[in-house]
């Protein structure tokens, strides 16, 4: 039998706003531990949460760019567990009202588009964090997160493939990073993911049981998780066995998935509602202000980019994944540039540089004129293609225009017919052989010419010219 | 002056003396501090008095103290369960032991505001959690109106209602989440008022019940009373709970005359347990009301029976939930944890030695009506009675100004006579836990004795913020009996 894939995700983003949650402290990530506590991120006793307005639209801005309906009225609720990173042994969390229901987000996969129900999307508080690396017999507590606000965007289970959830996951990273609301950095824990996974019969509409996996620290280990476990539940379901429902802990070094609890082990929360914080009712012009703010999203940016720049599917999707690839491609046009070179740039030199050096795109130095700069030089001739990419990478790394370079650098290529014309003789000259060669008919030895001229000219002879010129001069002279 | 001859007035009397220099803020710190000292010791309506490092951050408080303030010099005790900078906050329990708040109360702001000087640790029950102030982890308060100190003050501000009524302090602070600042007024025969919920903040005091608690004056008459509430009622922007309505001049309201008001009196339940002498008191209080001009009509409360079930499994859900917070991780008590003990037995350790008895039987009744499968029977229920008994007190309030009952349907009882059974403690409360379920306010004031001399008090609740018609009407009849 065939089974097929359910699956869902629930994502865990920290927004960056300036200040937490419930009180004033800031948010920031990597302070010295303890440096942003007060008495009531601590949880001490007597205080009480006030909630942060910013929070509240940036909430609202998110839940927006999902299309997902605002509630009337959303409360909190207290989610209660003893751990010492929970400084109160409750999460102020929302339980039955939350901020935003009934969303979806749409993946365009290779020339379809798939729509991805949100089920609801809520504001919690972010926990502390335990440090072991004191000591064997002592843990410590760092309450700098403690309090920092979360937004948990929860999907239905309307993914179909490991790749389709690595696609999600993508997709809903570049809506986050357009709105500006996270930073979405999984290795600081901005953005945090579980997943659940079940299989059923293809084309049966009936669930299996779900199993739950943590410990997902990459997108890639969300693709490796479930297709792991997507094999195994094939093999375990294909030996008659039935599956529990329960939560696995993915091991990023083993390869695998190790139970972690079964459902009968799963924690009573003792959810009930936040007694220090009344219901909030949802400002409608709120709502609209916020929606009239809300950026280009990368969606819209794809559909406008194949429209009005006649970019491929492809192209469009690379260009859009990231907002900062969008303002340079546009900056870059209305410096003159024409799309299509400007986007193999970006998508070609550009993302080798970020994939090799692990960077976002918002720390290269790199302005959108330069790049049309370096497109124009290139039409110009004034650069061939391989200059090109060694003035792209000082362009990158020294964080000056090419145009700059160029002139500094000596970097022009050798135009001049007469400085051209002395290089092709003195090569053709000291190589009597190849020429003798080529008039035989072994044309190829051009290319090895070729070479002894850009060497000769250092590098800076135009390609084009000096192939037609010795072309010419092969053919013409005759003994 | 004889000594204590300052410690027995009221804020308003010493604020004139202040004012026309007939006593210095000193004088009256003097005073008072060496009445605590050779009081103090058989009543215990202080925690670990020390005086002269009392007086030394009494003094220290004064040099600070804004001379135009509406309390200037004048002493406040507070309970041990309100937040004051620096300053040991136990809530009479063993685990907040040498807990000291890194902040103040919205409430002790403001009394520092106004030039008061605080007075901290009244002693009471664990976290609020009683009705005779014997569960405090550090001994009982002992009532200074009973001969032979042989009653409770009532709780849990028995340590608040206590000092005031012997004159170990001038006015003092307490909380109320079913009656514990009103019942220990009533025992103590005093006047202690509990405030619609939102009307003062809760930012320091250490919780409860959330949705019930409510921080109020403990005082020697209605003027004390009208007077601190001005001074700490107010929306907080600390406190999402405290409503942003305006704060009327209490104090102007006192001397409108009552007349032309209407009383309303329920039916009430638990009729069995209502002493005789109380019925007579409040009766007769009733009829000093009408001869003031107040009419009296009938009202219904029907749901109020249903109080003290509702009360007591939406307040320990959520003191069950309040109090996850003392596991010895950051502050307070934490149990020895040597050598293969895990986390689980510091937490179960810390918390078996750290709470008394009360303390752990509310968690526990509240842990189990908030577990799964039986919230909607208990919490939601309880949530729902809760709305109708709101909705009783709405609809009698447009047909009354103030609802008029007994506080607490006996006077004040022995020591131990209640403890093992905690039912019939819980029903000491009966006539108090209503208007905390409403969220209205309420207030006692003394309205008669028991043959041996035990004061007897009666309530007055009044419409949400409307805490100016109690203060009118508890004003009026003081100076009618006073004749």
């Amino acid at each position: 039998m065939t089974y097929e894939p359910v699956i869902g995700l629930e994502v865990h983003l920290q927004l960056s706003t300036a200040t937490k949650l419930f009180c004033g402290c800031p948010a920031k990530f990597g302070s010295p531990p303890n440096s942003q506590t007060c008495p009531v991120c601590l949880g001490l006793p007597g205080v009480l949460p006030v909630l942060n307005e910013r929070v509240l639209e940036w909430g609202i801005r998110t839940a927006l760019a999902f299309d997902c309906e605002i509630a009337q009225v959303m409360k909190f609720d207290r989610k209660q567990y003893f751990y010492p990173d929970l400084p109160k042994n409750y999460q102020i969390s929302q339980y039955d009202q939350p901020l935003a229901q009934h969303g979806h987000l749409d993946l365009g996969l290779d020339g379809r588009t798939k729509r991805v129900r949100i089920r609801r999307i809520h504001l919690e508080e972010d926990a502390g964090k335990l440090l072991h690396e004191a000591s064997q017999s002592q843990t410590c507590i760092d309450f700098n997160r403690t309090g920092v606000p979360l937004l948990e965007i929860v999907s239905e289970p309307d993914l179909g493939s490991s790749d389709e959830a690595y696609q999600y996951l993508v997709e809903l990273k570049a809506v986050i990073e357009y709105l500006g609301v996270s930073t979405c950095n999984m290795e600081e824990g901005s953005l945090r993911c579980d997943t659940n996974i079940s299989l059923r019969p293809a084309g049966d509409s009936a669930l299996g049981s779900k199993v739950e996996i943590k410990n997902l620290n990459s997108f890639r280990a969300v693709k490796l998780a479930l297709e792991y476990e997507a094999k195994r539940q094939a093999a375990a379901l294909g030996r008659g066995e039935r599956l529990p429902q329960e939560t696995r802990l993915w091991d990023a070094k083993g390869l695998k998935t190790e139970p972690m609890r079964s459902k009968e082990e799963a924690a009573d929360y003792r959810y009930f509602p936040e007694p220090d914080l009344v219901p909030f009712v949802i400002d409608r012009q709120l709502i609209s202000r916020v929606g009239e703010a809300l950026p280009e999203l990368p969606a819209q940016r794809r559909r406008r980019y194949q429209e009005a720049h006649r970019l491929s599917a492809y192209d469009a999707r690379v260009l859009s994944q990231h907002r900062a690839f969008g303002e340079l491609f546009e900056g870059a046009l209305r410096a003159g540039a024409a799309p299509k070179p400007v986007a193999n740039w970006i998508m070609g030199e550009l993302l080798a540089h970020l994939n090799a050096h692990g960077l976002e795109p918002e720390e290269v130095k790199l302005r959108p004129e330069w790049l049309a700069h370096l497109v124009q030089l290139v039409d110009e001739g004034t650069l061939s293609g391989k200059m090109a990419k060694d003035v792209f990478a000082q362009m990158l790394e020294r964080g000056v225009d090419p145009l700059q370079l160029v002139e500094e650098g000596g970097l022009k290529q050798i135009v001049e017919s007469g400085a051209l014309e002395r290089i092709a003789e003195a090569v053709l000259e000291a190589n009597p052989k190849s020429v003798a060669d080529y008039r035989k008919g072994k044309t190829n030895v051009l290319t090895y010419l070729m070479g002894q001229a850009m060497k000769r000219s250092q590098g800076k002879a135009n390609p084009q010219q000096i192939a037609e010129l010795l072309k010419h001069k092969l053919e013409r002279v005759t003994p | 002056m004889a000594s204590g001859a300052l410690a027995g007035k009221t804020i308003h009397e010493l604020r004139a003396l202040i004012a026309q220099g007939a006593i210095s803020p000193a004088d009256l710190l003097d005073d008072l501090l060496a009445r605590i000292e050779r009081i103090n010791p058989s009543v215990h309506a202080y925690l670990d008095i020390d005086p002269e490092r009392l007086r030394q951050e009494a003094e220290a408080q004064l040099r600070a103290a804004p001379r135009g303030g509406r309390l200037y010099g004048i002493p406040v005790t507070i309970k041990d369960n309100i937040c004051v900078r620096g300053e040991e906050t136990s809530c009479a329990s063993r685990i907040l032991q040498g807990f000291r708040p890194p902040y103040d109360a919205t409430v002790i702001e403001r009394l520092r505001r106004e030039g008061a000087l605080i007075l901290p640790r009244a002693n009471m029950d664990e976290f609020a959690f009683g009705s005779s102030t014997e569960n405090s982890a550090f001994g009982p308060t002992r009532n200074p109106r009973a001969k032979d100190l042989d009653r409770v003050p009532g709780g849990s501000s028995g340590g608040s209602a206590a000092a005031v009524a012997a004159d170990l302090a001038i006015a003092a602070l307490g909380s109320d989440t079913g009656g514990s600042i009103r019942q220990p007024a009533s025992f103590c025969g005093i006047v202690g008022l509990k405030p619609t919920y939102g009307r003062v903040s809760r930012y320091g005091l250490v919780a409860f019940a959330s949705s019930l608690d409510q921080i109020g004056p403990l005082t020697k008459d209605a003027e004390d009373a009208a007077i601190l509430l001005s001074v700490i009622a107010g929306q907080d922007p600390r406190d999402s709970t405290s409503a942003p309505v305006e704060v009327p001049d209490y104090v102007a309201w006192l001397k409108a005359s009552p007349k032309g008001l209407t009383i309303g009196i329920p039916a009430l339940p638990g009729a069995e347990g209502l002493s005789q002498d109380v019925r007579a008191a409040v009766d007769q209080a009733l009829e000093a009301f009408r001869s003031l001009g107040v009419k009296t009509v009938p009202v219904e409360l029907s749901h109020i029976d249903k109080a003290i079930a509702t009360y007591y499994i939406i307040a320990t859900a959520e003191a069950s939930s309040n109090l996850a917070r003392y596991d010895g991780v950051q502050y307070g008590f934490r149990a020895a944890d040597g050598a293969g003990r895990s986390l689980l037995d510091t937490y179960l350790d810390t918390r078996s030695q750290g709470f008394g008895a009360e303390a752990k039987r509310r968690i526990l009744l509240g842990t189990y009506v908030l577990s799964q499968g039986y919230y909607d029977a208990y919490y939601l229920k309880g949530m729902r009675v809760r709305t109708l008994i709101k909705r009783d007190f709405d609809e009698a309030f447009t047909r009354c100004d103030a609802i008029v009952m007994p506080t607490a349907p006996t006077p004040a009882f022995r020591l131990g006579e209640k403890l093992s059974d905690p039912l019939e403690m819980y029903l000491s409360d009966i006539y108090t836990i209503s208007a905390n379920l409403a969220g209205v306010p309420a207030l006692s004031v003394p309205c008669g004795a028991s043959p041996d001399g035990l004061p007897i008090g009666m309530q007055l609740l009044a419409a949400p913020f409307r805490e100016e018609v109690l203060f009118r009407m508890a004003h009026a009849y003081e100076q009618a009996r006073r004749g």
